[in-house]
């Protein structure tokens, strides 16, 4: 790839942040590809050590708060007229409680999410406490002679505290598991706010 | 290795770069490759962050008939090095209990 085409590309592919942050980015990135054709490399190997462009906008987007993408996105590009002005004030019972549904499913996904993890350590926890409970009971039943049925607590309560040591694992993996996915939402929404044009 | 820990780490090898005298993009990337993995996305976020946290002045200059950014290293940003070298002491005599412990039973 030529270095313009890839400057292009990224062009495109950033559109919709913040006019300064794009032509910083590409100073930047095309400063890095001119430094290595200084040193002897060609343009193609040049551009090529820079890496794909899909990774710089995804550090990108990670870089940049969710608050200045929306601003920017929703920011007009030339003064809106008076009967722009109109519309929205009228139409804002519909558009507004629109958006208030919008965010609330989303803080609802999130919301939904952790409540898994936070059932998983309540049976973790309940789990712990049934093992020692019945080890305990185990132990008393044993120490008052009835042998059978202290045994059988004891059996009880070992297989308990083994399953809570299983599940231990199981949500502590959750754990990280729901942190990922939390993270991927973030990017995902955040990603909806660039305009995809390519070659733009 | 460990985000976190990874992050701290270049913060500070990207100052070192900088640290006897002013560099550019390329020549950060080349004197810190050899002791730590850096992308070029990942160096424009910690510069940026640098600037930021006034660790680091930059300036445009001509070079070749093109302009291109230099980096200089700030007190703030030497006084980073120096916390760095500091923390990194305590970290060894932990390093040193932790390994010391190996060696005991085995």
């Amino acid at each position: 790839m030529r270095k313009q085409e890839f400057l292009s590309r990224l062009q495109g592919q950033l559109s919709g942040l913040p006019r300064e942050d794009i032509a910083e980015r590409l100073t930047f990135y095309g400063e890095m590809i001119d430094d290595r054709m200084e040193e002897g490399l060609t343009e193609e190997e040049a551009v090529a050590e820079i890496g794909p462009v899909e990774e710089i906008v995804s550090q990108t987007v990670a870089d940049i708060p969710i608050a200045k993408l929306v601003k920017e996105r929703v920011k007009p590009k030339r003064p809106l007229p008076l009967w722009a002005i109109v519309l929205l004030v009228l139409g804002s019972p519909i558009w507004l409680s629109l958006l208030i549904a919008a965010l609330a499913v989303a803080f609802s996904v999130y919301v939904v999410i952790w409540a898994v993890i936070l059932t998983l350590w309540a049976a973790e926890i309940s789990m712990i406490a049934g093992a020692v409970a019945a080890v305990g009971a185990g132990i008393l039943l044993f120490c008052r002679g009835d042998g059978a049925q202290g045994l059988c607590m004891l059996g009880g309560g070992l297989v308990l505290a083994g399953l809570a040591i299983f599940l231990f694992f199981g949500c502590r993996a959750a754990g990280k598991g729901a942190l990922e996915l939390t993270r991927r939402m973030a990017t995902a929404i955040k990603t909806r706010f660039l305009r995809k044009k390519e070659n733009a | 290795m460990d985000v976190q820990l990874k992050r701290g780490l270049l913060d500070v090898c990207v100052l070192a770069a900088i640290k006897n005298e002013e560099s550019y993009g390329y020549q950060i990337i080349k004197d810190v490759k050899p002791y730590i993995a850096l992308s070029e996305s990942t160096l424009y976020t910690i510069l940026k962050r640098l600037e930021l946290a006034e660790m680091l002045t930059v300036r445009s200059a001509e070079h070749g008939g093109r302009l291109r950014k230099y980096y200089r290293i700030t007190d703030t940003g030497l006084k980073r090095i120096e916390d760095f070298k500091e923390e990194w002491q305590e970290i060894l005599s932990i390093y040193q209990f932790v390994t010391k412990e190996d060696h005991h039973h085995a």
